[in-house]
């Protein structure tokens, strides 16, 4: 059985700051966008409030604390359907006595959900669920920004927050209840409930994606037979967003649950999780907005490799595919990763993949950009990591070698030729044998590689002219054709001439 | 080898010579197979010269055979190939092989990577053409229903695209076959294979008989349209434009209008959006009468709505809808029924509402004739001229000639005139940029007499902007005005101040008179140019800065042609010969290269 285990402990009102993502390092020192950013608004936006159609007065209700017992749960149920009527927030000054009215009542029902024992009974299931529903599912508003960028812009925060904040916090204290029994539950957070809870991760107000996230994540636990269907509708949420759209504000946050899902998974591994692996993480680091949720998907990654040692390799594989070409930015998140991939690595696993890595370690190595040069040159100050290199030393050092040997000639970056100096004189010291050999043979590596560069070009240069021979020799075929048919035309129309063609 | 003695036999094009040999497989197998990505690519890009090489047979026996089984690689080198292989008939042998290139595309239709994946389908969808009826459904048929079976979505994804090239060429039995296959994967588990199914609807219901459209299409186009994700639900909207297309017009009430209405209603403002986006196309497919009836009203609902995504997609489509309203009553529906929208939507909140609606509402004055437009339109131009988001004022006036048409510029010109002052001076170079671009338009449309007194300023005052494009982009319009209003003009209202400029103190400047002058001189004619500018020119071969000498230098390349060859040996030649000789390396390059140009030397 999968056991989630528990996020860190956080209400949501205070965010945890365990994965926050220092926001992109800034390598070059110019600002990214310039005058566009200088004035940016704070917007509000909300697209709950057109499905009103008609306003309802509100009158305010007895106090839940003043009611007699026997009337509790009415007066519990009439709250319930007064929170369902929605306000128009983009007006801040419509109906503020009703505003004021509800959010009165959705603080009392939080207060009566979170404290006093025995409220909850079978028939408020259907009304808190129905409450719940109508103000938290809606079609999220366009984003005022069409280029929104999380990290450098300000998000565009729900307008009617006010409200919504207290009806989330109600939800979350009503799943948290000790009465709250997942049998009566399910039959109202079902299937179709749950979609559109995942929907609204979308949201660009991270407030509210924080308080869905732990919500989500008590539903995940406590309706153990929405799992799957939770797990299914993630990856596709996922899928969209790497193939599709591109565009999912709350990646970061589902991943986050999903970190603490796979640590719950049982072994061996079902087929189903190592295809979310494949088909889903690995390919998530294709997106565009890495940064924003590369922490946690880290996380996820390494808590695979943790599970079970054997997805390594695919892993690993997966990684170089999509290792980025243009973007440092990423690449050096790559590097982060794999190195914290190597902590965990089991020596085993290391030998089946530290060809294609320790190639795509020497590329990095000698990148332009230093801070890739850098990162991967880090690689050398672990011990565990070194540890590795030094028991596969045969393999590796000629991988990395020629690379390192030129780098340290060419670089244009003090610091990253000091620390390959430093790297140098490691190898030399795990082997010093190896060490020599190469470095005698480098010059003949050199020349056979440039050899083998001149083939190449020899090759593809007579294959070309073949190919334009034979163009030429079916053009010239299809003309003979052409002029054959024409000739036996002719010779019907006109036997004579033909004749005196043919001497 | 072996191997060329079978493509010898194969075809009468491996004959022409006999040097296959010269290359094994292994050696174009192992250039496929290089390390270095960048290699790998460049192989797949010349694959069609391999095949060649090979021979259609062993292109056909071993080259495929090696691309099906042993390609996996990073999604650039894949791209290559689903494209390459979707010209490789005549390689393979012709139509009559072509279907050995269905398994390598058809693992590329399975792919991860969305534009791998729709490369191939293209290419299977090209390919497709070439199968005999025959071929079709014994090799093309069998992998589509593969692909719409398979296990992982993109391959289910990729069958939607092939269902419409099949399904014309094969009998009944597969056809029926092909519709059960379509309609399973609209009502598919994974909401990426239903948007792919929603996508292809239109297109796969134009190839299927009328009977099917009523009972099959009909009923997916509903289920779609009331998918649980909004995503798919707005790709039934696109749909919907082919589907009411083939019905004949008494069967689109009762089949096509209770979804359409269903949509333009939708909670979900993308779906809502999709409506307005396609409304032109909706109301030319479902014709006059549900135009009148139905789609009068949602487009209202549109103009209104909430969103502002909304309505700016809906304003744009206001002209597209009041030109296609059927003629009996379009006048009515316009002042009755789209006016009133439109007049609000002139201050809407929003900006990007009030730009789609200025870049068409002028258009609207050509349906409505000089006195409605007068009337109603006017006070509504006027009101967006001053607006306070340049874009709209912009717009206006990027429309200005629609209206001269049908009431003359007149009516406007003095509220035209502030709103061209205050973009002209806008604080965003594109701004006056964009304005800039109008000026010859406007000077044409306003007369001579107008520009001189009002626009004329303007135009000298953007050659000292500092920024250069726009100065690059006043001498440009000074052109363009020359054009318009002739020479004499030139030499009268712009030369002067030009040239005058030849003398101020910041060397931008005196550039600028080289740059006008390089742009003038053809228009105003050789008698200008050498009398009035080109004395300029040669005086301003001493200036002290040397950007200014070299230009010198280019201004005389450039107006040489329009200078008479005595004054181009007694006067250009020794100013050119002594800027030829300059301290400055620039100064001399350019020199040089107009003494050659013109022929000096």
């Amino acid at each position: 059985m999968e056991t989630p285990t528990k996020l860190p402990p956080s209400s949501p009102s205070s965010p945890t700051t365990g994965f926050s993502v220092p926001s992109a390092e800034k390598v070059d020192g110019f600002p990214r966008r310039s005058m566009r950013r200088a004035r940016q608004r704070r917007s509000h936006s909300s697209s709950q409030f057109r499905y009103q159609s008609s306003q309802v007065e509100l009158t305010p209700l007895p106090l839940l604390k003043d009611a007699p017992v026997a009337e509790l749960h009415d007066l519990f149920c009439k709250k319930l359907q007064q929170c369902c009527v929605l306000f128009d927030f983009l007006d801040c000054v419509a109906d503020l006595k009703g505003k004021e009215i509800k959010r009165a009542a959705l603080n009392e029902l939080v207060e009566s959900v979170a404290t006093s024992r025995g409220v909850l009974i079978e028939p408020l299931y259907p009304e808190a669920i129905k409450m719940i529903s109508v103000n938290i599912f809606r079609t999220l508003p366009p984003s005022e920004n069409p280029d929104f960028d999380p990290e450098e812009d300000e998000p565009t925060l729900e307008a009617s927050w006010p409200h919504l904040q207290l009806v989330y916090e109600f939800f979350l204290r009503f799943l948290e209840s000790p009465d709250f029994q997942p049998s009566m539950a399910k039959r109202y957070v079902d299937q179709k409930f749950v979609l559109q809870l995942l929907e609204l991760f979308d949201s660009e107000d991270p407030r509210e994606r924080e308080y869905l996230k732990t919500i989500l994540h008590r539903v995940y636990g406590k309706l153990l037979g929405l799992r799957a269907y939770i797990r299914k509708q993630i990856n596709n949420i996922f899928l969209r967003f790497i193939y599709e759209t591109e565009h999912f504000n709350g990646v970061a946050e589902l991943l986050e649950i999903l970190g603490s899902i796979i640590n719950g998974f049982a072994l061996p591994l079902k087929s189903e999780h190592k295809q979310f692996l494949v088909r889903v993480l690995i390919p998530l680091h294709t997106a565009k907005s890495l940064s924003i949720f590369h922490a946690q998907l880290a996380y996820c990654v390494v808590q695979f490799m943790e599970k079970d040692a054997t997805v390594t390799e695919y892993i690993i594989r997966g990684l170089l595919k999509y290792w980025p070409k243009t973007c440092t930015q990423k690449e050096v998140m790559f590097l982060g990763e794999i190195e914290e991939i190597l902590d965990v690595i089991e020596p085993s696993q290391f030998i089946r993949v530290q060809e294609p890595l320790f190639k795509q370690i020497a590329a990095c190595i000698s990148s332009p950009h230093f801070q890739v040069a850098e990162r991967a040159l880090y690689f050398w100050n672990n011990e565990y990591i070194l540890s590795l290199i030094e028991e596969n030393c045969q393999v590796i050092l000629p991988l990395v070698f020629g690379t390192l040997y030129r780098v340290s000639k060419e670089h244009w970056n003090q610091t990253i030729v000091s620390l390959i100096y430093n790297v140098l004189k490691t190898f030399m010291e795990m082997n010093s044998k190896l060490f020599d050999d190469l470095t005698a043979s480098y010059k003949v590596e050199k020349q056979k590689e440039l050899k083998r560069e001149r083939e190449r070009a020899e090759l593809w240069r007579s294959l070309e002219e073949q190919q334009e021979r034979r163009l030429q020799s079916l053009g010239e075929a299809s003309r003979n054709q052409k002029n054959l048919q024409e000739r036996e035309k002719n010779s019907k129309n006109e036997p004579e001439n033909s004749a005196a063609n043919a001497t | 080898s072996a191997g060329s003695c079978h493509s010898v036999s194969s075809s009468g094009m491996a004959g022409a010579d006999g040097d296959d040999s010269l290359y094994p497989i292994a050696v174009l197998i192992d250039e496929l197979r290089n390390e270095d990505v960048q290699l790998r690519l460049n192989s797949i890009k010349k694959l069609s010269t391999i095949a060649l090489a090979l021979g259609v047979e062993r292109t056909r026996t071993e080259l495929l055979p090696f691309l099906t089984d042993t390609i996996y690689d990073e999604d650039e080198v894949l791209l290559a190939l689903a494209e390459q292989l979707g010209n490789f008939t005549m390689l393979v042998g012709g139509p009559e092989y072509v279907h050995c290139l269905l398994p390598p595309l058809e693992s590329l239709a399975t792919v991860e990577e969305t534009v791998v994946r729709d490369k191939a389908v293209e290419s299977l969808r090209k390919i497709s053409h070439e199968h005999s009826p025959v071929d079709l459904e014994v090799h093309f048929e069998p992998l589509v229903k593969r692909l719409a079976s398979g296990d992982w979505f993109t391959s289910r994804t990729s069958a939607c695209g092939l269902f419409s090239v099949c399904y014309p060429r094969v009998s009944s039995t597969v056809k029926a076959e092909i519709r059960q296959h379509f309609r399973n994967l609209c009502s598919d588990d994974t909401p990426m294979v239903r948007r792919a199914a929603a996508s292809k609807l239109g297109e796969f219901a134009k190839v299927l008989e009328l009977e099917y459209v009523k009972s099959d299409i009909i009923s997916l186009f509903t289920a779609l349209a009331s998918d649980e994700q909004d995503s798919v639900r707005l790709l039934a909207v696109e749909a919907c434009v082919s589907i009411a297309t083939l019905l004949p017009q008494e069967d689109l009430e009762t089949l096509v209008m209770p979804t359409l209405r269903q949509a333009a209603e939708d909670k979900s403002w993308r779906v809502r959006y999709m409506v307005a986006d396609k409304f032109s196309e909706l109301q030319k497919a479902v014709g006059p009468e549900i135009t009148k009836n139905d789609l009068v009203p949602a487009f209202q609902n549109l103009l209104k709505d909430c969103e502002a995504e909304v309505r700016a997609a809906a304003a744009n489509k206001v002209k597209e809808f009041c030109e296609n309203l059927p003629e009996d009553s379009r006048e009515t529906i316009i002042m009755t029924h789209i006016l009133p929208c439109v007049k609000e939507l002139v201050s809407d909140t929003n900006q990007h509402v009030k730009s789609a609606l200025a870049s068409v509402i002028m258009g609207l004055s050509t349906i409505l004739g000089k006195d409605n437009t007068i009337e109603h339109l006017l006070p509504l131009f006027l009101a967006q001229l001053k607006d306070e988001c340049p874009e709209v004022r912009l717009n206006i006036i990027s429309n200005l000639d629609c209206v001269n048409e049908v009431i003359g510029i007149r009516q406007l010109s003095q509220s035209l005139l502030p709103a061209i002052v205050e973009l002209a001076e806008d604080a965003k170079w594109r701004v006056r940029l964009a304005i800039i671009e109008y000026m010859p338009l406007l000077a044409g449309q306003l007369g001579v007499e107008f520009f001189d007194e009002k626009l004329n300023s303007l135009c000298m005052a953007w050659l000292v902007d500092h920024v250069y494009a726009i100065r690059e982009a006043a001498t440009c319009n000074l052109t363009k005005l020359v054009e318009k209003f002739g020479a004499e003009w030139a030499q009268n209202t712009i030369v002067p101040k030009v040239l005058g400029m030849a003398n101020d103190p910041n060397y931008l400047h005196r550039m600028t008179t080289l740059f006008c002058i390089n742009a003038l001189s053809e228009a105003c004619g050789q008698e200008i140019t050498t009398k009035h500018m080109l004395p300029v020119v040669l005086k301003m071969s001493n200036d002290q800065v040397a950007n200014v000498r070299f230009n010198v230098a280019k201004s005389l390349q450039k107006i040489g042609p329009v200078l008479d060859s005595n004054c181009l040996q007694t006067e250009v030649k020794p100013v050119l010969e002594k800027l030829a000789a300059d301290q400055d390396i620039d100064v001399k390059y350019f020199a040089q290269e107009a003494i050659s140009v013109l022929a000096l030397a």
